[in-house]
Parts: C-alpha cells; structure tokens; sequence
C-alpha cells in the first residue's frame, strides 16, 4: 500500500507527458488541417482492419462447429456458435502439455541469457584481464553467424551429448547470445565510474558492485533484454523442431505445427489450437505493452 | 577483427574537433587504467566463464565441426565418414539446386524487404501523428510479430485455402476465378511473402516508432516557424532524420529475410515444384531428408560466407553513415 501511495503520483505525471506528447506530435505533423487529420485516420483504421483481419477470421472459425467451418467463408454459422473446438483441443490434444513445455524453456533460456550475458558484459565493461579485447572482438564478430546453419552440427553434437529429446537440448543452444552481450556492455559502459569508486571504497569487491550497484542501475534494459529474449524463445521453432520428436516433450510452435495434420480438415480445431498457442503472448502484451514496445525498440535497436 | 573492435568506439561524434577526439580518447585510457585498478586480478575471468562455456561449446565447436564436416562424405545413417576433401564445394558450386534456391531466396529477401520497411515507416508516421487510439494501433500492427510462426501459417494457409479459403470467396464474389495461391507456381512466393510482412512488419514499425520519438522538437519548431506545412515537414523533416534508422531497419531486414526458412517450410515446405524452397530449406532437405549431413555442411558454409560478406558490407557502409 504504501509503495503504491508513493508510486500512483508518478504515473499521472507520466500520463499527462504522453498526453502532452500525442497533442504536439498531432499538431508538429499534420499541422491543424482537419483534412489532413481524417485522411490519416481513414488509413489508420483502414492498415488496422487489414492488420486484424487474420485474428477475426481465425477467432471466428473457432468458434464455429466443424460442419459449418468445412461449409462456407461466412461470418454468422448456420447452426450457430460452438465451444465444441475449444473443448476438444483442451480435453484431447497434447497442448497444455506444449504451453507447459514452451513456459519451462523460454523461461530457462531467458533466465540463463540474462545472467550469463549480464556477467560477461561486466567482465568486458568494467574488469581488466589478458585477452579481454580479443575476446570481445570475438563476440562482436561472432553475431554475424547466422544460428539456422549450426543446425547440422548442432544436430550431431546434440546426438554426442545425449541431449536429443530432453529441455536441455532444447535450452542451452539457445543461450548463446553475443549480441545481447554487446548491448549490455554498452549500457554498462555509460554507468559512471564514481559509483563504482565509491562501492570500491566501501570495501565492495567486484562481485558485490556487480550484483548491489551495476545490476540494479541496469533494471531498464535488463527487462528490455529479457522480454526480447523471452519473445524470441517463445517463438522459436526451427531449432525446437529439429531437436525433439516426442510430442510431450514438444513446445507450443513445434507442437501445433503437426497438429494440422493430426486434426486433417478440421478448421475449428485448427483454428482454437492457434489461438490458445497465440493467446498468452497475447495477453502479456495487452496488459505490458508499454515495457514490451520499449523493450523490443530498445533491444531491436542495438541498445541505443 | 580490428575493424570490430573500432565499432565499440563509434559512439565518438564525428564532429568532434581531432583535439576534442584526442582528449576524449585519452579519458577513456584514463578510466579503463581505472577499471584495472577496480577489478584487477583475476575476477574479470570469472565473470566470463560462464558466457565463454557456452559461447565455445554451442557456437564456436558446432562452427568447426560443421567445417570438417563439409570435408567429409558423412551421413546420418551409421556409415564411418570419409575424408573427401573439396569434393562437397566442389559439387556445391555444380549443383543447379543451389543456384535455383538461392535466387529464391534473393526473389524473397527483396520481395519482402521492400514492403516491410516502407509499411513499417507508414504505420509508424500515421501513429506518431497521436491521433486517438493509440492503444489500439500499437496493437493491432505489432501483435502479430508475437505469434508463433506455425500460429502464422496456420492461419493464412486457412484463408489461403482454395474451396474454403476467405479469400477465394471474396475473389468468387467479385467474379473471379480461384487462385491456387499456395499450389499455383506464380502465386505461391506472393503469398509467403504477404503473410510474412503481416508476421513480421510489427518490428520495424516499432523501431520506427521509437526513430520518431527521437526527433528533436526543435527541429520542428524552427519549420513551423519558417512557415513550413506538414508535407514539407514531413519531407524535409521527418523523413531525412529516420535516414540512419531505414539504414539500420533494411540491413536487419535483408539480414533476416535470407534467413528465411520457419513460414516456408510450413506453407509450401518448398513447393510447388520447388518455387518457393529457399536455400535454408535445401540445407535441410540435404541434412534431414536425404541425410547428406557432409554436403548440408558445405552449402551451409557457402551461405553463411555469403552472409557474412553482405554483414561486412553493412558495416562498413554503415560507419560511413555515422
């Protein structure tokens, strides 16, 4: 409660900053011609409807019972609305056993990034060692390599190490990120150097201005780092794919691609499984959105 | 490598005078002698370690043993590989799958590269303009970048369906003929290519999104002052100062684009009769189905030497830009 009293404030004035913002970048670009303003509302709602299509059309479906999906591309059913594809995919199919497996893993990836990439942007940012420039050139030049080509290699060492068919074939492969490694070195770098003198002079070691002054001065692009990562495990699919065959083992995008053809033609179903698997990305968003798009411009623009 | 390194350094202005630059550089001499007296020693290796483990055993291991594999004749059934030498490049460059998959994929990457970044800046402009609704067109444009990809296909193949199909229905309406636009060779690449801009155009938009918010104001000001209406601000304003942005949004976007496999091999898995099949989906199709794991290697390597090439070239035109 009373972090709450303290924090409430603070979100007003922010909220009266974005409102100020919306008036000035209205009035900045597109002048106060009411023409001009309801010609670009008019593509708006226009790239809106198109962009949402997709979504209705698919919900719609899912909602229809598999006679009236198989029939024709109308909106209303003839025989009316169903839940009838819901129940089967929650009741018959594997899925939540693949959105258990999808949250495990992308929560594993992301944690596991986030850490190592947090020390190693440390260890280039703020400590001296023999190497270090060369190491980090390495990791620089290293984010060109392009992931889907180790998939062969991968693939046999995966076989070597037992890890086929298992979440760590799933998870450590993908935690090598050295562009995130990079990004968090640069933010590291712009933290200014008397915070650190001072922890030092509180007799703080390294490992202690790490975790009491580096990590909580991060928090910003700390989140932006792992909702990017988070996204991009979540959505991972080819490398998912390639490692594991055994459907419990299997995550949300490997899962309900072989579902199409274990359901054949039955649209409805088709449809509410791809809306369940979309459904929790979905839902964070609509309740994050303001961190998430941060988050991702952020990431997505190397950090700056 | 020398090259990477002076990336780190890049944030320095270029306008800065040389005796600026000088000073500069030697303040930052001066706090990295600091960071030695900080951490000296050996905890440097230990913050590290763990990000050297994996980066050595999930990247750089996997990167040379696919090179010794592309010199070899190895397979996934159980036969002891063989050294071939240069046999798999060799065949490689002989091999008229390669060529064809590889102007697909080039046919796919501009294809799709062009809308994706000109519909991004467009959504971006129109929801930078704040008219009311925000919320809404924030999420409708990049919703669908949080879809897994078999979400995506399964959709679209959905509506792409030719009896069934929303949009063979639409075309019925109107008087038209069905399109087979997932089995019909002149359509098949034009419809991955939509869904992918639907997947994934989200991204950019935000990136442009966030170019936008960056623009001084001031900048702005001065136009309104000089009388400047909103299409030449527009032109003369906006447009120019997302310059080093478009630069940034394309080369991740060619990037990503010749990595293209997930959407097509859910969609067409390649066809018909080979149209759409992309050369990441030749390399699986080598290693996965035909078990030429020694031969995916070696195609593999002439792609990833492509890319880097094409990354190089990004790097350097793009420290020009800075």
């Amino acid at each position: 409660m009373a972090t709450q009293s303290l924090v409430l404030p603070e979100v007003s004035t922010r909220r009266a900053i974005r409102r100020a913002d919306s008036q000035r970048s209205t009035r900045l670009l597109l002048g106060s011609s009411t023409t001009a303003r309801t010609l670009a509302m008019i593509a708006l709602v226009l790239m809106t409807a198109i962009w949402l299509l997709p979504f209705a059309w698919a919900i719609i479906t899912s909602f229809k019972t598999e006679t009236d999906a198989a029939s024709a591309a109308t909106v209303w059913p003839a025989s009316g609305w169903s839940l009838q594809a819901y129940v089967n995919v929650l009741t018959k199919g594997d899925l939540p056993v693949w959105m258990l497996n999808s949250v495990i893993t992308a929560v594993l990836v992301t944690a596991i990034t986030l850490v190592v990439s947090a020390m190693a942007g440390y260890a280039f940012s703020r400590t001296m060692f023999r190497g270090r420039r060369l190491a980090f050139a390495i990791t620089v030049a290293s984010i060109m390599v392009p992931g889907q080509i180790l998939i062969v290699p991968l693939f046999q060492q995966m076989l070597t190490f037992r890890m086929v068919d298992t979440y760590a074939g799933i998870v450590l492969p993908q935690v090598v990120a050295p562009v995130m490694v990079f990004i968090l070195k640069k933010f590291f770098d712009a933290i200014p150097q008397e915070l650190l003198d001072a922890a030092r002079v509180d007799g703080a070691g390294p490992w202690r201005t790490f975790s009491t002054i580096v990590v909580p001065l991060s928090k910003s692009i700390l989140v932006a780092v792992a909702i990017f990562v988070f996204i991009g495990a979540w959505n991972n699919f080819l490398w998912p794919f390639i490692v594991v065959s055994d459907s419990s083992l299997m995550t949300i995008p490997v899962g309900i691609a072989t579902v199409t053809e274990t359901y054949g033609l039955q649209y409805a179903r088709t449809m509410a499984s791809a809306m369940l698997a979309a459904l929790p990305l979905l839902v964070v968003f609509m309740l994050f959105q303001r961190q998430i798009v941060r988050g991702v411009a952020t990431t997505g623009l190397g950090g700056q | 490598m020398s090259a990477t390194t002076s990336e780190t350094a890049a944030p320095t202005p270029s306008s800065l005078s040389p005796g600026a630059r000088k000073d500069l550089r030697r303040s930052l001499r001066e706090a990295e002698r600091r960071a030695q007296e900080l951490h000296s020693g050996r905890s440097g290796y230990w913050f590290l370690l763990p990000f050297a483990v994996v980066f050595l055993v999930f990247l750089v291991w996997p990167i040379l043993y696919g090179i010794w594999m592309s010199l070899t004749d190895r397979t996934l059934i159980g036969t002891e590989p063989g050294f071939v030498g240069l046999a798999n490049f060799i065949e490689a460059f002989g091999d008229a799958q390669v060529w064809q998959t590889l102007w697909q994929t080039v046919l796919f990457t501009i294809g799709s590269t062009i809308p994706l970044v000109l519909i991004a800046m467009v959504m971006a402009l129109l929801v930078f303009t704040g008219l009311p609704g925000q919320w809404l067109w924030r999420f409708a444009f990049f919703a669908s970048f949080l879809l897994p990809v078999a979400v995506v296909t399964q959709v679209w193949a959905w509506m792409y369906q030719p009896d069934l199909g929303l949009f063979n229905t639409w075309l019925g309406a109107l008087g038209f003929e069905p399109v087979g636009w997932l089995t019909d060779e002149n359509w098949a690449m034009i419809a991955i290519i939509a869904a992918t801009v639907w997947w994934t155009v989200g991204f950019n938009f935000l990136l442009y999104l966030a170019a936008l918010q960056a623009i001084p104001e001031h900048l702005y000001e001065a136009a309104a002052i000089d009388g400047a209406g909103a299409w030449r601000r527009l032109f003369s304003i906006t447009i120019p100062q997302l310059g080093r942005t478009t630069w940034l949004v394309l080369a991740l976007q060619l990037l990503a684009s010749l990595k293209v496999f997930d959407q097509i091999y859910l969609l067409t898995a390649g066809g018909p009769n080979g149209s759409t099949r992309s050369i990441l989906l030749y390399i699986y199709d080598t290693g996965f189905v035909n078990y030429r794991l020694g031969y995916a290697s070696a195609i593999s390597y002439i792609f990833f030497a492509l890319i880097v090439i094409l990354s190089l070239t990004r790097f350097f035109g793009g420290r020009k830009e800075a």
